[in-house]
């Protein structure tokens, strides 16, 4: 056996812990079905909620209705009402989930160790991870609008989108508003997602680097309704999280989805800079 | 103080650098914050006594509160601004205002007029010589203050007012020349026009009455307050006089007497417009800032068109600005902000002397949608040059499909279309909201729909011609509206204005004459696909109604309605700056990205690959390896030890000597304070592609609990990218020996399987270094003794293997050479035997008397011995040379009983030796 060599033979960094690898050994846990699985169950369970709920009370004429109040009008009015419903929470803890428990619940397992002793390097290891949780957030979220339209269309119809504003916006036109919606909220979560790795990077425990991401959230929602703070609230990172709704109006606001799009991605340059810088220099103990 | 000690985060400096930052951070916010606030105000309350009356010489007492900023003072005086409130208010409605624009450096002065609040008097309705001259008589308590600030003799001094204050700004600024400044909000021109509105060229005194909102202010003036009747506020007592409340006797009648006629006497209008900034626009030389709401059923945006003509026919400086508030809605947050700032730079301008030219552009607001934030509605704001009138640069006239149709005005005004609430805007809450209109009592006459979107800024106009049908009736009293119909049908009244208008009651429509209705002004914007819509009514809530019965004919001239357009550009173009930032932001942390990486591939590329000539063949060279903590605690402590190839080197030490941390290292887990680590000839770092060539078990099993044993193994060789090939995962599972247990979930493993299995996993490819961390911890002995042959089986071949214990006599068994450390210190390496010694040691038991001193002395100088001790009733004997069965034969031939012989074991007896000693 040749002892010259510089590392064994058939290694090489650059093939180390590839996408499809890790997409498999997320794919096995059962939170990852689990959650899945819940994001195209939920407009199921919302809409036996509307078909149990009976016909809608509210009538025509109704000024100021919420998207609640239309939800049942066609397809795209229920998957506006399902992102609506979900993407302040359900989706926040999801994206939290996907991305903070990958690293985090490695190091509590013991098997980070092996991984970089393979070795795998450190910024390798971090981007394989964070772009398949990533990829897994960014699937759920594709899930869940998927699931809504066609439950919806098969339920009330693919008629056109009315919105809360008591416009008409024809089929096709609405679909395409809905996807630039879907593609805000993905970008607004992406600040979601970097906290939550940050905080995988830097515990060993799963449940505190995603709760810790969501409870960080929570707070700053909760900061972002007191109004004695005034235009500080800006610079909060949940202040344009509902700024997609604007995409509803016509002629389409964009001023809020701006701000939310710049807002997102200092915040996740921020956290992913510092996870990336933190965990390159850690002594691994887990 | 030791015990709160281990409570007290330690400081270091990533962590000082860490605390500074986010002081720093906290600092600088609360700075902006309240640079935001600007000065501190004082403010101070007294009943000032002015004269007043028309000849200047009745004292009145009137409640004022003077706002002073902080750096007013004798020898640094500031200009003043005057704050007038609105009807039905008094100082404390406009005390927020006044102290925002103390804080930018005004001294302001608030005042209850007489007849509100606590001051004296009764109201006039902005009369000149009682109110008017109130305010004069302020003026001139403010040019004998020392501190404020004066040009030429003359008092800097603005006035800033809503509504009814907004009046008195106009006024004051027409009879008192000293005025320097004015901003009036929402105000009349014409309170005649006002309150008897009449959209042909009728004038006041075709007037329909405004009897809603004359009720209203009626009311608010005999003590019950605008909120309280629309019920957001506080019931309050009616004044002493019941009928009249506060006001003056002689507006108390002329209100009366319109109330119950509907109509106004020449008496009425001429004090009515006596009150009113109409007959002196002409002496105003203020500079005027004119903010008019577009949600006004009160002073609609033609009140202000009237002003702004009237005031540049002399030439003052005059700026329109129309926003989408007024007396029937708060308007968006948006214009608030907007009319706050530019009453700043009207007053920092003409007052100061600071800041830029404000310009004479007009500015008007555009619906902007919803907030998705707070549901409410945005606005954009939209300037369009100079103030282009009521009728719009250019025109569009609209088709309208409609036949004459009849309609019915209702016996006693009952019941009558509501278009709009005072203060509540259209029925419906929303500025551009529902409108009712009751069945036969209104035409209709609606256009196409639009091709493409249509703003309208200004005064649209119809021609209307009516007749009646049944009884002789003496004049008809229609209300012309223009709806916005949306493309499902729903039509919205843009801001519920609507346009009386009295004809003459001819009996024959062919032969009525068309008269010209001017709807009140409006900026909305008509989208594609909706259409117009005119409606004639015959009653309204707001108005004083014919009570007659009657049926008019009614249609609309020519069948066209005239929009007016202007062309107007969005201000403040901030979102197209936002766009910009969010590209550059893109692009920079893009760059960001890839500088990065280069960095780091750089220093990559930098870091020194290269092979220690003579050391490739060496697996393990560690050279003055050394790990201090943070907190100053020393692991490792120069270390130096090596491993030769085909070695089964056993690291010894007791629990805290250092030797996992010496492993980590290997592994490139920790990083090391000072010193190198070889293998093979390369250094090791965090990594480092030559760790490829290591397998590890260190510190327990680490697999994923849902999985197989099998699918872990195969999950982590996949994690190696390396050739399926190169595994070897049969052999490993053999080694691990689970047998059908490896299918089963890793969460039911014992203990000892786990560690099989990890040992195993360390063995996949076969490893040219295999490193283990008490590999025997929790293996049954049998276990350990097939581990055993494991380990010696796998250091053949050119492998070689480093095993850390503290099972002393499994290292004598095991391994080849030893490393010994102590509280991170080496304290011995090399082969075993060196360690142990040449010698094996014995234990011998023997019998009989005086037996122990006879094996001495048998034993005692015999070759092959070389030393001899009694230990109880045994001996200690070292061989060196001698068979053990030698040594038994010459005992027994001594006549010494041997009970027992084993051997000692010496490692221990060495371990802790050297390690007792420190």
């Amino acid at each position: 056996m040749s002892t010259t060599l510089d590392a064994a033979p058939g290694y090489r960094p650059g093939k180390t812990l590839s996408l499809r690898a890790e997409i498999a050994r997320q794919l096995t846990r059962r939170r990852t079905q689990f959650a899945l699985g819940f994001l195209v169950a939920l407009p199921l369970v919302l809409l036996a909620a509307f078909m149990i709920g009976g016909p809608d009370n509210n009538g025509d004429g109704a000024r100021g209705v919420s998207l609640v109040d239309v939800a049942t009008a066609s397809a795209p009015n229920f998957t506006l009402f399902a992102l609506y419903a979900s993407s302040t929470f359900l989706l926040v803890v999801v994206v939290a989930l996907f991305c903070g428990d990958t690293v985090a619940s490695e190091a509590s397992w013991g098997s980070l160790r092996y991984l970089l002793t393979i070795p795998v390097p450190r910024a390798r290891l971090l981007r394989q991870k964070f772009l398949v949780g990533l990829f897994y957030s960014a699937f759920g979220l594709v899930l869940l609008p998927t699931a809504a339209m066609i439950a919806g269309g098969l339920a009330f119809g693919f008629g056109p989108l009315q919105t809360q504003f008591g416009e008409q916006i024809a089929f096709w036109p609405a679909v395409l508003r809905i996807l630039a919606a879907v593609g805000f909220i993905g970008v607004s979560l992406l600040m979601v997602a970097s906290l939550a790795f940050l905080l995988s990077v830097t515990t060993d425990a799963p449940l505190g680097a995603v709760g810790g991401a969501v409870m960080l959230y929570i707070t700053s929602n909760i900061l972002d309704s007191v109004d004695a703070l005034g235009s500080i609230r800006a610079v909060l990172p949940t202040r344009y999280n509902l700024a997609w709704l604007n995409i509803l109006s016509s002629p389409v606001q964009t001023d809020d989805i701006v701000k939310g799009c710049i807002s997102a991605i200092v915040y996740s340059t921020i956290f992913l800079s510092i996870a990336w810088y933190r965990f390159s220099r850690k002594d691994i103990v887990s | 103080m030791s015990r709160l000690r281990r409570f007290v985060p330690r400081l270091t400096r990533g962590r000082a650098i860490a605390a500074c930052l986010a002081v720093i951070v906290l600092g600088a916010a609360i700075v902006v914050v309240n640079a935001g606030n600007g000065e501190p105000v004082t403010s101070e309350s007294h009943m000032l006594t002015v004269k007043s009356g028309p000849g200047r010489d009745t004292p009145i007492s009137l409640d004022t509160t003077l706002y002073l900023p902080e750096s007013a003072s004798k020898d640094h005086p500031v200009p003043a601004v005057l704050v007038a409130h609105g009807f039905g208010g008094s100082k404390d409605s406009v005390a927020t205002d006044a102290h925002d624009l103390a804080a930018r450096g005004y001294a302001v002065l608030a005042w209850s007029a007489r007849g509100f609040g606590r001051s004296s008097g009764t109201i006039s309705l902005d009369d000149p010589d009682y109110e008017v001259n109130d305010a004069r008589g302020l003026i001139d308590y403010l040019a004998q203050r020392p501190d404020i600030l004066q040009r030429h003799g003359d008092v800097v001094v603005g006035v800033v007012g809503g509504s009814y204050g907004g009046a008195l700004a106009l006024m004051l600024a027409g009879y008192d020349t000293r005025v320097d400044a004015i901003v009036p909000q929402i105000t009349w021109n014409n309170l005649a026009r006002a309150f008897f509105p009449e959209s042909s060229a009728g004038g006041p005194a075709q007037g329909v009455f405004k009897s809603q909102w004359a009720g209203l202010f009626f009311g608010s003036g005999s003590g019950i307050s605008v909120a309280s009747v629309l019920g957001r506020g506080a019931q309050s007592k009616p004044h002493n006089d019941v009928q009249c409340g506060r006001f003056t006797q002689e507006i108390c009648a002329i209100y009366l007497q319109a109330a119950t006629t509907g109509r106004a006497t020449p008496e009425a209008i001429a004090r009515l417009e006596h009150n009113s900034p109409a007959p002196v626009l002409n002496r105003i030389t203020a500079p005027t800032l004119l903010i008019q709401g577009q949600t006004d059923t009160l002073f609609p945006l033609a009140e202000a068109d009237a002003n702004a003509r009237g005031i540049a026919a002399h030439g003052t400086p005059v700026r329109v600005a129309w926003y989408s508030g007024g007396h029937d809605s708060p308007g968006s947050d948006e214009d608030t902000l907007h009319n706050k700032q530019l009453t700043l730079q009207w007053l920092d301008h003409y007052l100061k002397g600071t800041g830029p030219d404000p310009g004479r552009s007009f500015t008007y607001s555009a619906a902007g949608g919803v907030s998705a934030r707070n549901s409410r509605a945005t606005t954009v704001t939209r300037q369009a040059g100079d103030y282009p009138g009521l009728h719009g640069r250019s025109s569009d006239t609209v088709a309208l499909t409609g036949a004459p149709q009849q309609v019915a005005n209702p016996p006693g005004s009952t019941p009558a279309a509501i278009s709009s609430l005072p203060g509540l805007g259209s029925a419906g809450g929303l500025a551009s909201g529902l409108s009712i209109d009751v069945p036969g009592q209104y035409a209709t006459f609606q256009s196409r729909p639009f091709a493409q979107a249509v703003d309208v800024v200004g005064a649209p106009q119809i021609r209307v011609r009516a007749s009646v049908a049944t009884a002789p009736a003496r004049e008809i009293v229609l209300y012309a509206k223009l709806y916005d119909v949306g493309a499902d049908g729903k039509p919205s009244l843009p801001q519920g204005l609507i346009a009386p208008v009295r004809l003459p009651a001819s009996t024959d429509l062919a032969s009525a004459d068309p008269v010209s209705v001017t709807l009140p002004a409006i900026a909305h914007r008509f989208e594609a696909g909706h259409r117009a819509r005119i409606v004639l009514a015959t009653s309204d809530q707001a108005f004083h109604n014919l009570p007659d019965p009657a049926v008019y004919t009614v249609a609309v001239a020519g069948n066209t309605v005239t929009l007016p357009l202007v062309p107007s550009s969005p201000v403040g173009g901030l979102g197209a700056l936002w766009r910009w930032i969010l590209l550059a932001l893109v692009i920079a942390v893009a760059l960001g990205v890839a500088i990065a990486v280069f960095v780091v591939r750089a220093r990559h590329r930098r870091v020194d690959r290269s092979v220690r000539p003579g050391a490739e063949n060496t697996p393990l060279v560690i050279e003055g390896l050394r790990k201090a903590y943070g907190d100053g605690y020393l692991a490792v402590r120069d270390v130096s030890f090596e491993v030769g190839l085909g070695q089964v080197v056993g690291l010894l030490g007791p629990n805290g000597a250092g030797k996992t941390t010496t492993l980590r290292m290997l592994m490139g887990l920790i990083s090391p304070t000072a010193g190198e680590i070889l293998v093979f000839g390369h250094r090791v770092s965090a990594g480092a592609p030559v760790l490829s060539r290591i397998g590890a078990f260190v510190e327990g099993s680490g697999f994923l609990p849902h999985l197989s044993g099998g699918d872990n193994l195969r999950q982590y060789w996949r994690a190696t990218g390396r050739p399926e090939a190169d595994a070897h995962v049969e052999e490993a599972l053999e080694i691990a020996g689970l047998g059908a247990a490896i299918d089963r979930r890793v969460k039911a493993y014992s203990q000892g399987m786990r560690q099989r299995l990890a040992i195993a996993q360390a063995m996949l490819g076969l490893p040219d270094l295999l490193v283990l961390d008490e590999p025997t911890n929790g293996l049954d002995p049998p276990q350990i003794r097939e581990m055993r042959e494991v380990l010696k089986r796998y250091a053949t071949d050119g492998r070689t293997v480093l095993v850390s214990s503290h099972l002393l006599a499994e290292v004598e068994q095991t391994c080849t050479h030893v490393v010994v450390m102590h509280k991170g210190e080496l304290v011995a390496s090399g082969p075993v035997e060196d360690i142990v010694g040449e010698s094996t040691s014995v234990l011998i038991e023997v019998t009989g008397e005086d037996a122990v001193a006879a094996a001495v002395k048998t034993l005692t100088g015999m070759a092959g011995v070389s030393t001899v001790e009694a230990n109880g009733s045994g001996l200690v004997v070292d061989l060196d040379g001698t068979a053990r069965s030698e040594v038994v034969r010459s005992l027994v031939g001594a006549g010494v009983g041997v009970e027992r012989i084993a051997p000692r074991r010496r490692l221990e007896d060495v371990f802790l030796a050297l390690v007792e000693d420190k």
